[in-house]
Order: structure tokens, then C-alpha cells, then sequence
């Protein structure tokens, strides 16, 4: 479904990431853990094709061209305009994005998506008076709105208050239960494991294990001083 | 086909961001008039001079305010990553371009018009040639220098020291629209006896349509990463 | 072992020193200017140099832009920007002394060092539009990212090349009859003849040079080898 083969990213003479060979099966949910700096946000960035790499190439669904409309990123920068509103950013996505084929399932509905992540009281006001987690949570409804086929999630869990953490509990058991090909990157080790299948530990722009994420939560704690 | 609509998309997105961020227009616009006053100190309170001159000081002015606008433009764009966004929706980059470039072209159009009673009542400018013809000479202009600022704003306003690199790039490039703008502008105020308006106009157009193909087709490749 | 570029490039200088003496003392000196009239000996030469500098800056542009995903990764596609990094800066250099140079021949001739005349003011704007291509390199430390604006913005400057001398041509009235070699003495011509295969020759010596110190640079940079600069960006793992 996703291969990587030798994937290699560099900024200027920094490797932020050095032979990574990746397998991803479609539907599961697969979890990055590592360090900061161990190439985490590097490889959600190549896998959802915002960046190039520097040597290595990417097979998504087949193809070394990547279908953008069936791949959907949560990034850092929530690539939100802080002078429209909730409402108007998915509103200007929903005629931006292709049409739904006949058979198709349609797209949740724009005051749907905003019910979904809890931001329907403040649908219509400007996206520069929300709160870090207001935004986070407009950044969900973004997401869910492309119902794309591989969701890349760089660090879903920060900047989010209790409720908002619940949130994205439910988002990444949602997205498993939809069939889903989803890769979330993360410090909440613990947390996250509980909804991924197969986890990938980073260290130094290398992939130093993979197994289940079941067993994910041990090495962190394993690797811990003290 | 898509291309186009998801253009007229943008291109309504562009124009909602322009109206909210429209006390940004305003500063720029006392800004343009702030320079026409100072542009006056160097020729002194000779009328005759400050009214043959007129013309160019109006495009001075125009093109000191472009650099402010275009890259406070490409800046919502890239301050939270919104353009790659887009990017990755899949936005068609053509699209993305012309739709920036065509309210980059209505604002700085818009704010040319705005300066042009301004240029009237300082220098005691008029318009021989007629009203409407200047107003066109002032647009076409305006989306002459917007055409190769859209392309150069999104670059420089993701590099360092991009305040700068802006001008640096654009003001030497825009010398030919400049200079036909400037004349076209001149005879149409001070009257056309000779008929060259069109001609000037005409060099305008030139750069226009060159510009407008060439910046499309190239803008796409400044969006991949 | 000094590479095919190097010699050239000393052959031009040698060349350069042939074309310098029969200009200033073998050739006549011209009618109605006087000895000022030898500037062209290097000033022509210069000026064709300068063009010819940019066109394969615009070439490494395009090889650049159309070179593939593959090319890029496998590092082959590197050469296009080392060449115009290098061909770029070399223009620039040639056109600073063009600029000054058509100064120094304005001043005696006119009297006065600067003239709106359309090939001078043209090579000027010329000039600083490839001044900020190269300041603009120097302002985007993310090499590939480098390489593809710095293409693009070269393509645009010299699209902008030919409007801006007709645009100059048609704004100021003051013109010059343009010389070509078929007008003056043969005596002349040969100097003429002989500065721009140096200026040429020198051009290309500076090319070779400039192009491995670009190339060093980036491996540094980047902490690649000499050697093996091609493939290990492939990840032989």
C-alpha cells in the first residue's frame, strides 16, 4: 500500500533522515515514536509528499506519483488563514476538493465535520481568536473533510487539553474501524499504542525497530534513565 | 476545467482575505500618499516641474507600494503553512497563481485609482486624454508589476532577508512596464497631439501578456518542496 | 593535472596579452576619436561575453528545470547548478566592467559618464537583475531549493532582456549607430577579433574553475565525498 525504499532526507549537511525502508499494509495503523530530532515530522512530511527526498523513492497505492486527493496530513503548522473562519476554510475545501464519484460515499458536510470536533458554537468566528486547541481541533475537521485513504498525523496529542486528547482517541479509533491506512507520529507512547497496530522506532534519522505497538510502550520505558 | 473553478475558488478566498485585512489597504494607501507628498520636497514648490513630473511620481509611488502589498499577500499564505495546504489538497498551482494574481492585480489597481485624485490635486495633474484612459493605463500597469511580484513574493517571503530581496528582484525586472506605464500615464495627462498613448499602452500589454503566461506556467515550481 | 578548462583559460590570457598590444599599438588610431576609440578593444568583447555568459546561465536554467526526479536524486542534475552559479557570477563580473567601462567611453565621447543610451542602460538593468539572482543564492542555504528558484528567477530576467532594450531604445532618443566590423579599418578588426576569443577563452577558464568550487562548496555543505558524489545520495545501503 506505502513502501519506502531508502528514504534519505537531508537539510543542508544535517541527515534528518538515512536509509529508511518502511512497509506499510493498508488499514492498519502504524505508530513513529523516537526523539525529538529523530526524524519523525521528516518522514510524515516525505510520505504525505510535501517534501522530496534527498535519495530513496515512495510507492504510494502502486504508483511513485503520489494521489494527493487520497492522502491527508495533520502537520505542525495547521495551515489554517487566521482571518477566515472554521466554517469558510471548509467551505472553501469543499468546492476545492474533486467531486465525489457516483457509488462513492459523500463527504461529511462542513457544519457536520465542525459537530464532529466540537467546534460548531464558533463555526463563524475568525480562526486568529481561537485558542491553540480550538485550532488543533479545526485542523481534524480538515482532515476528516478529504476522507482520504492514508492519514499522516504529526503529533495529534500536543497543544490539546483532556477533552481535546479524548478527541483524538476517538479520531484514531474511527479512522481504524473505517479500514484506514494511518500513520501518527508521537511522544504519548502509551496512549497512541493503544489504537496502532505496528509501530516504527526512530532514532537519529534511522528506523532502529519495528514490532507491534503493543510492545512499543516497554522499550520507551526501557530506554528511560533511572 | 477543474483548474478554473478551484481558481474562482481562490480567487473569492483571496478577495474575503483582502476585505478582513483591509486596514493593512489603508496604511498602504497613506503610505502611497505620504510618498507623493515627500516626492514634491525634491523638486521644490516649482507647480510647473511637480506637474510635467506627475506622472511618474504617481508610478514611483505605485511600485513603492507593490513590494508592501504583494509580500504582505504571499505572507498569509505562508505564516502557517496555508499554501502547502492547499497544495496538498490537491490544488492545481496555476490556479493558485492567477487567482493571487488577479486580486494582487484589483488591489493594487484599486489603490493606483485611489492615488490618482490625489496626483490631480498635488501637482495639478489632469487627464487631456480623458479619465477612463488613465484609469486603464493606471491597471494595466498595476498587473504589470503584479504579474512577476506574485511570482517573486511567494519565493522571497520564504526566504531570509525576503523585505529586501523583493525589490531587489522585481524593480529592475518591471523597467520596461515602468517605463511604457510612465509615458502612456504623461501623454494621457498632458495631452497626446502626436497620438503615442496606444503605442506606450501597447509596450504594456507586451510585457503583460508575457509575463501573465510565463509567471503561470513557473509559479508551480516554487510550490514543491 | 590541470583540467581541459584551465588551459583555455591561460590560453585566453595569452591571447588576451596578443590582442592588448596589437590594439593599442599595432592598430591605427580611429579618425575622428582618437586613441579613446581602443576601449573597444576590450569593451566589445566584453559586452558579446557578457551575453554569451547569460545565455548559458539560461541554459543551465532550463537543464536544471527539466532535469527529473531521477536525475536529481542520482545527483547528475547537479552540474546545472553549478554552472549557472558559476556563469551567473562570471556574467556579472564582465558586466561591471562593461557598465564602467561604457562610463569611461560616455565621458570623452559625450561628456558625460552616463547617458540614457539603450545598450548602455539595458546591460545596467541587465546587470542588477543577475545581481539579485545571485543575492538571492546567497539569502536560500536549502540546495535544491536553491537551485530551482535561482532557475526560475534566471529565466525571467532574460526573457526581460530584449524588452527592456527596445522599451530603453524607444523611451530615449539619443542613439548610437552600432559598429560592426564590416565598417572599420581591417586593422582594427583583428585586435577585435582576437579580444573576444580571450575574453571568451578567459570566461570558460573562469567556468571550470568557478564550477568545481561550486561543487566543493555543496559537498561540503552537504558532507559528500569527492568521489562517490553521485551515488551516495541513491542510498547504496
Amino acid at each position: 500500500m506505502l513502501t519506502a525504499r531508502d528514504l534519505c532526507k537531508r537539510h543542508g549537511a544535517f541527515w534528518a533522515l538515512r536509509s529508511v525502508t518502511i512497509d506499510i499494509v493498508g488499514g492498519t495503523t502504524t505508530m513513529l515514536f523516537g526523539d525529538n530530532g529523530a526524524g519523525k515530522t521528516t518522514l510524515v512530511r516525505l510520505l504525505a509528499s510535501a517534501a522530496s527526498p534527498t535519495g530513496g523513492s515512495i510507492s504510494w497505492f502502486g504508483s511513485a506519483e503520489p494521489a494527493r486527493a487520497r492522502i491527508a496530513m495533520l502537520s505542525h503548522a495547521d495551515g489554517h488563514y487566521d482571518d477566515l473562519s472554521a466554517m469558510e476554510h471548509l467551505n472553501m475545501a469543499e468546492s476545492l476538493l474533486p467531486r465525489v464519484g457516483p457509488g462513492a460515499p459523500p463527504r461529511r458536510s462542513p457544519a457536520q465535520l465542525l459537530e464532529d470536533v466540537g467546534l460548531s458554537a464558533r463555526s463563524g468566528s475568525l480562526v486568529r481568536t481561537y485558542s491553540a486547541g480550538m485550532r488543533k481541533r479545526l485542523a481534524f475537521a480538515r482532515l476528516l473533510q478529504k476522507n482520504a485513504d492514508l492519514i499522516l498525523l504529526d503529533e495529534p496529542y500536543s497543544a490539546l487539553d483532556p477533552n481535546g486528547a479524548l478527541l483524538v482517541d476517538r479520531l484514531l479509533g474511527e479512522l481504524h474501524s473505517l479500514g484506514r491506512t494511518v500513520i501518527v507520529s508521537t511522544h504519548q507512547v502509551e496512549r497512541t499504542a493503544k489504537h496502532a497496530d505496528n509501530a516504527i522506532h526512530l532514532s537519529g534519522g534511522r528506523v532502529i525497530w519495528t514490532g507491534l505497538a503493543s510492545d512499543a510502550p516497554a522499550r520507551v520505558v526501557a530506554a528511560e534513565p533511572g | 476545467m477543474e483548474p478554473i473553478a478551484q481558481c474562482f475558488t481562490l480567487a473569492r478566498k483571496e478577495l474575503l482575505l483582502q476585505w478582513r485585512t483591509r486596514a493593512r489597504f489603508g496604511s498602504v494607501l497613506v503610505f502611497g500618499v505620504t510618498a507623493l507628498l515627500i516626492f514634491s520636497f525634491a523638486v521644490g514648490p516649482d507647480s510647473t516641474a511637480l506637474k510635467a513630473h506627475a506622472s511618474g511620481y504617481l508610478w514611483l509611488a505605485l511600485l513603492l507600494m507593490s513590494t508592501l502589498s504583494l509580500q504582505e499577500s504571499a505572507r498569509l499564505d505562508v505564516q502557517n503553512g496555508a499554501l502547502e495546504a492547499l497544495v496538498l489538497l490537491p490544488v492545481d498551482g496555476r490556479a493558485l497563481y492567477y487567482a493571487k494574481a488577479l486580486v494582487n492585480t484589483i488591489t493594487l489597481g484599486t489603490l493606483g485609482t485611489l492615488l490618482v485624485p490625489i496626483v490631480a490635486v498635488l501637482y495639478d495633474a489632469s487627464a487631456k486624454e480623458g479619465v477612463g484612459l488613465l484609469v486603464l493605463s493606471v491597471w494595466l500597469g498595476a498587473a504589470a508589476l503584479v504579474a512577476p511580484g506574485t511570482l517573486y513574493a511567494v519565493l522571497t517571503s520564504r526566504a531570509r532577508a525576503g523585505d529586501v530581496m523583493l525589490p531587489l528582484l522585481l524593480f529592475p525586472l518591471v523597467v520596461p512596464a515602468l517605463l511604457g506605464s510612465v509615458k502612456a500615464t504623461e501623454v494621457i495627462m498632458l495631452g497626446d497631439p502626436m497620438g503615442r498613448v496606444y503605442s506606450w499602452l501597447g509596450l504594456v500589454i507586451a510585457f503583460d501578456a508575457i509575463y501573465w503566461s510565463l509567471c503561470g506556467l513557473l509559479y508551480p515550481l516554487l510550490l514543491e518542496d | 593535472m590541470p583540467r581541459k578548462t584551465t588551459i583555455i583559460g591561460i590560453l585566453g590570457i595569452l591571447l588576451y596579452i596578443v590582442g592588448c598590444y596589437d590594439g593599442l599599438l599595432v592598430a591605427p588610431a580611429d579618425r575622428f576619436m582618437g586613441d579613446i576609440q581602443r576601449i573597444m578593444y576590450v569593451h566589445v568583447p566584453c559586452a558579446w561575453n557578457t551575453l554569451v555568459c547569460f545565455t548559458i546561465s539560461l541554459v543551465a536554467a532550463l537543464g536544471w528545470l527539466l532535469s527529473g526526479a531521477r536525475a536529481r536524486a542520482e545527483g547528475r542534475a547537479w552540474k546545472w547548478d553549478e554552472l549557472l552559479e558559476a556563469t551567473t557570477e562570471i556574467g556579472v563580473v564582465l558586466g561591471a566592467f562593461l557598465v564602467v567601462q561604457g562610463m569611461l567611453w560616455a565621458k570623452p565621447t559625450w561628456g558625460v559618464y552616463w547617458t540614457w543610451d539603450p545598450r548602455l542602460t539595458t546591460v545596467a538593468v541587465m546587470e542588477l537583475m543577475f545581481v539579485a539572482v545571485l543575492a538571492l543564492r546567497g539569502f536560500v542555504d536549502e540546495p535544491v531549493r536553491r537551485a530551482t528558484w535561482s532557475a526560475v528567477v534566471t529565466l525571467v530576467a532574460y526573457v526581460n532582456v530584449p524588452l527592456v532594450y527596445f522599451s530603453v531604445k524607444w523611451w530615449a532618443s539619443l542613439h548610437q549607430v552600432q559598429s560592426s566590423p564590416s565598417t572599420v579599418d581591417p586593422a582594427m578588426v583583428l585586435p577585435l577579433r582576437i579580444n573576444a576569443f580571450a575574453v571568451l577563452f578567459m570566461s570558460i577558464g573562469l567556468m571550470g574553475l568557478r564550477t568545481q568550487l561550486a561543487r566543493r562548496q555543496r559537498q561540503a555543505l552537504l558532507g559528500e565525498s569527492d568521489s562517490d558524489s553521485t551515488a551516495s545520495s541513491g542510498g547504496a545501503a
